[in-house]
C-alpha cells in the first residue's frame, strides 16, 4: 500500500511492545473472574467465558524434535500455572519405549507446583498407566480414542473397540477414586490413513467415551485438514449425542485453518478450546508442517471478541518465549512473532 | 464492470451476526479472490525480484483461474524501488481474456503512465487514519481524496474502472484504535467518487472477528455489501477467522497474496498478507466456488519462493511439503 515509511523504532522496541502493546492490553490489569462456561454473551451470541486447556507441556513437547530436560518442563508448567490458565496437561503415563519425550512423567508430576484452581490432567492409555499416574499424585486423567480404525491400529495397535475396553477399565477405577476423566477423539475431521472421516463415526466414538463417564470430550482435528465447513458438520452430528457443555475442540493449524475452525465451534456454542503455548508440537504426519494452534493466537482472538478466558496473554507470551529459547526454536505463534523484536529477546 | 458475486442479505438482529448456525448458512456461493502478491506482496519483500521473474509470476497466476491479479504500482521508483519496472511488467505480461490486471495509481501522473502502458483498471489507496495518511503520503485524508478525484475524472473519461482501498480499517500503527464510523465515512466518499469496489484493509493485521464485524456493520450502512472486499493481514494469525466473519456478513470479494508474500513493515519479522493458498483451501472446504486451481496456485507459490530464496508463508504449502 503506497509508500513504506521508515521504521518506527520507538514502536518496535522490546520494552514498548511488551509493556504498552496496544493490541494485547495492559499486563498489569488482572483478568476478571471467570463466570461458568456456557454462559452466553447477549451482544454476540458467543459464550461469555471460554476455558482454555493448555496442552503444550504434553502434546506440544511430545511432538517436538528436541527432548527437553525435566527441570525445564517443570519450569514451563510452573510459569503456565501463573497465567490464569485453568487446565494444563502435564505429561503422559505411557511407556517410555513408545514416547521417550515423556519418560520423566513421574518426576514432572511430583516436581511441579500445584496452583489452587488449576487442573493438571495427565494421559493414561490403560489401567497400568492410570495407577502409575495416581501413585505420582495425578488428580485428573485423559484417555485417547480415535474416530478412525486405521489410526487406532497404527497408533496404539488395537481396534477402536479394543481401545474403548481399555478405557472403560480406567474409567471404572477413576470413578471409584473420584478422579475426573477427559476423553479425546482423534481424527475428528480427517485421518492420515483413511482420509475422510464421517461425522456419524465421530459421534459414535464420542458417545462411547461420554457414556463411560468422561466429563468432557475433546474433538481433535489431528492433522489439521478441517475447515469451518467440516467442523460444522462434525459438531452437528456430535451435538446430537453429547451436551454442548461437555464438548471441547482441539484444532491443529497444519493448514492454517485452526482459528477459523475454532471460531466456527464457538459460534455453535462450544466453550472449551485446547491449544499449545507458542504452538509447540509439529505434525508427525506432514514433515516440516506445524501442529497445535498457538495459545497466544487463540487468546488474542477470544479477547478481541470480548470473550473472557481468565488468562493473561502477556504472561503466556513470556512462557512461550522461555520454552522456545530452551528448545532453540522460533515460536509458532504469530502474536508472539508480531510482538517480540526478534533481535533482542533475553 | 467486473462481476460481483451474489451474496445473501446480511441479518442485523439483536443477537448480532457473529453467532449461530444461521450466520454460517448465509455464506456466499461464490467468492472472487483478488491476488495482490505481485504488487502488495513483492513490494513488501526484502529481496527485489527481476522483471522477467515478476512477469513469469503473473503469467503463472493467470493460469490458476484467478480473475483479478494486481500487477504493479505506478508510483515513483524513488519511493517504491521494487515497482520501478512497472511499465515493462505491464507491457510484458500475457493478458488472459476474462482476467483483470489492476495497477496502483496514486495520482493523475501515475494514472496517465498506467494507461499509456496498457492498464485497463486502476486502484487508489485511501486510509481511515489521518496520521497514517500524513506519514505515508504526506497529506491529510481530505487532500488525498482531492488527488483521487482527479484520477476518477480521468478514469471515467477513459472508461477505466477504479478500485478503492481503505487502509487501517481495524487499527493504525500510529493512531491505535480507528473508529468504525471513520472507516464508513472514508469508504462512502470513495464509493461516491466512483470506485466500483472498496477493499477494506486490516493493514497491521490486529483485527479480530469482533472488530471486523463492528467495522463491517458500520460500513455496510453506507456502501452496498456487493461492492465490498476485505484485505486481511495475518500478522497476528487472525486473517482467516476475520475473513470467515466477513463472508458470514455477505462479503464475497477477498484479497490475498500467493505464498503469503509481503511482510509487515510495522512489526519487524512478522508476516503480512494472508496466503492465497490457505484462503482457497478454506473456501474449498466451505463449498464456496472460486474457480481457482489450488495445485497450480501452490506451484506458483513454490516458483516465487525459490526466486526470492525464502520459505513460503502458506501453511497449506508447508503441509504439502513444498518450499
Amino acid at each position: 500500500m503506497g509508500t513504506v515509511p521508515s521504521a518506527l523504532k520507538h514502536c518496535l522496541s522490546y520494552q514498548h511492545l511488551l509493556k504498552e502493546q496496544l493490541w494485547i492490553g495492559d499486563p498489569a490489569v488482572p483478568p476478571p473472574a471467570a463466570p461458568h462456561p456456557g454462559q452466553e454473551s447477549q451482544a454476540s451470541g458467543l459464550p461469555e467465558y471460554i476455558k482454555i486447556v493448555e496442552v503444550g507441556p504434553r502434546d506440544g513437547l511430545q511432538n517436538e524434535k528436541v527432548i527437553v530436560p525435566t527441570d525445564i518442563k517443570i519450569e514451563l508448567i510452573n510459569r503456565l500455572s501463573k497465567t490464569g490458565l485453568p487446565a494444563i496437561e502435564v505429561t503422559s503415563f505411557v511407556s517410555s519405549k513408545w514416547v521417550p519425550q515423556m519418560a520423566d512423567h513421574k518426576e514432572v508430576m511430583r516436581g511441579i507446583e500445584r496452583h489452587p484452581g488449576v487442573q493438571y490432567p495427565v494421559l493414561t492409555p490403560n489401567l497400568r498407566g492410570f495407577h502409575s499416574a495416581i501413585a505420582a499424585g495425578a488428580t485428573e486423567v485423559s484417555v485417547f480414542g480415535a474416530a478412525s480404525e486405521s489410526f487406532s491400529k497404527m497408533n496404539i495397535n488395537c481396534s477402536i473397540e479394543e481401545s474403548i475396553e481399555k478405557f472403560e477399565e480406567v474409567a471404572k477405577s477413576a470413578r471409584n477414586m473420584n478422579i475426573p476423566v477427559r476423553g479425546y477423539v482423534s481424527c475428528a475431521l480427517g485421518c492420515p490413513y483413511e482420509g475422510n472421516i464421517i461425522p456419524a463415526k465421530v459421534a459414535e466414538v464420542s458417545k462411547r467415551l461420554y457414556s463411560m463417564g468422561c466429563y468432557e470430550i475433546s474433538l481433535g482435528d489431528t492433522i489439521g485438514v478441517g475447515t469451518p465447513g467440516s467442523m460444522k458438520r462434525m459438531l452437528e452430528a456430535v451435538m446430537k449425542e453429547i451436551p454442548l457443555s461437555a464438548l471441547a475442540v482441539h484444532c491443529h493449524d497444519t493448514y492454517g485453518q485452526a482459528l477459523a475452525n475454532i471460531l466456527t465451534a464457538i459460534q455453535m456454542g462450544v466453550a472449551v478450546v485446547d491449544s499449545s503455548v507458542a504452538g509447540l508440537g509439529g505434525c508427525p504426519y506432514a514433515k516440516g508442517a506445524t501442529g497445535n494452534v498457538a495459545t497466544e493466537d487463540v487468546i488474542y482472538m477470544l479477547h478481541g471478541l470480548g470473550i473472557n478466558t481468565g488468562v493473561n496473554l502477556y504472561t503466556v507470551m513470556e512462557a512461550g518465549n522461555f520454552i522456545c529459547t530452551a528448545l532453540n526454536k522460533k515460536t509458532n505463534s504469530k502474536v508472539a512473532q508480531a510482538s517480540f523484536n526478534t533481535a533482542t529477546i533475553n | 464492470m467486473p462481476q460481483c458475486a451474489t451474496a445473501a442479505l446480511p441479518r442485523d438482529g439483536p443477537r448480532g451476526q457473529v453467532s449461530g448456525a444461521a450466520a454460517a448458512g448465509a455464506l456466499p456461493k461464490r467468492v472472487k479472490v483478488v491476488e495482490v502478491g505481485p504488487r502488495d506482496g513483492l513490494q513488501n519483500e526484502k529481496n527485489v525480484v527481476p522483471t522477467p521473474v515478476k512477469i513469469n509470476l503473473i503469467n503463472m497466476l493467470s493460469e490458476t483461474g484467478l480473475q483479478v491479479i494486481e500487477a504493479t504500482s505506478f508510483v515513483s521508483p524513488k519511493w517504491v524501488p521494487q515497482m520501478a519496472d512497472h511499465t515493462e511488467v505491464m507491457q510484458g505480461i500475457n493478458k488472459l481474456p476474462g482476467v483483470s490486471y489492476p495497477v496502483l495509481t496514486p495520482n493523475l501522473k501515475g494514472f496517465q503512465a498506467a494507461v499509456a502502458a496498457g492498464a485497463k483498471e486502476v486502484s487508489i489507496f485511501g486510509a481511515a487514519s489521518e496520521l497514517f495518511t500524513k506519514k505515508n503520503i504526506n497529506c491529510s485524508i481530505e487532500e488525498s481524496l482531492e488527488r483521487f478525484s482527479e484520477v476518477m475524472t480521468a478514469a471515467r473519461a477513459a472508461s477505466v474502472p477504479v478500485r478503492g482501498y481503505v487502509s487501517c480499517v481495524l487499527g493504525c500503527p500510529y493512531e491505535g484504535k480507528i473508529s468504525a464510523a471513520k472507516v464508513a465515512e472514508v469508504s462512502k466518499k470513495m464509493y461516491s467518487m466512483g470506485c466500483y469496489e472498496i477493499s477494506l484493509g486490516d493493514t497491521i493485521g490486529i483485527g479480530t472477528p469482533g472488530s471486523m464485524r463492528e467495522m463491517l456493520t458500520a460500513v455496510m450502512k453506507e456502501v452496498p455489501v456487493g461492492a465490498l472486499a476485505v484485505h486481511c493481514h495475518d500478522t497476528y494469525g487472525q486473517a482467516l477467522a476475520n475473513i470467515l466473519v466477513a463472508l458470514q456478513m455477505g462479503v464475497s470479494v477477498v484479497d490475498a497474496s500467493v505464498a503469503g508474500l509481503g511482510g509487515c513493515p510495522y512489526a519487524q519479522g512478522a508476516s503480512g498478507n494472508v496466503a492465497t493458498e490457505d484462503l482457497v483451501y478454506m473456501l474449498n472446504g466451505l463449498g464456496i466456488h472460486t474457480g481457482v486451481d489450488l495445485q497450480k496456485l501452490m506451484d506458483t507459490g513454490t516458483f516465487i519462493c525459490n526466486a526470492l530464496n525464502r520459505r513460503t508463508n502458506s501453511k497449506v504449502s508447508q503441509a504439502s511439503c513444498r518450499l
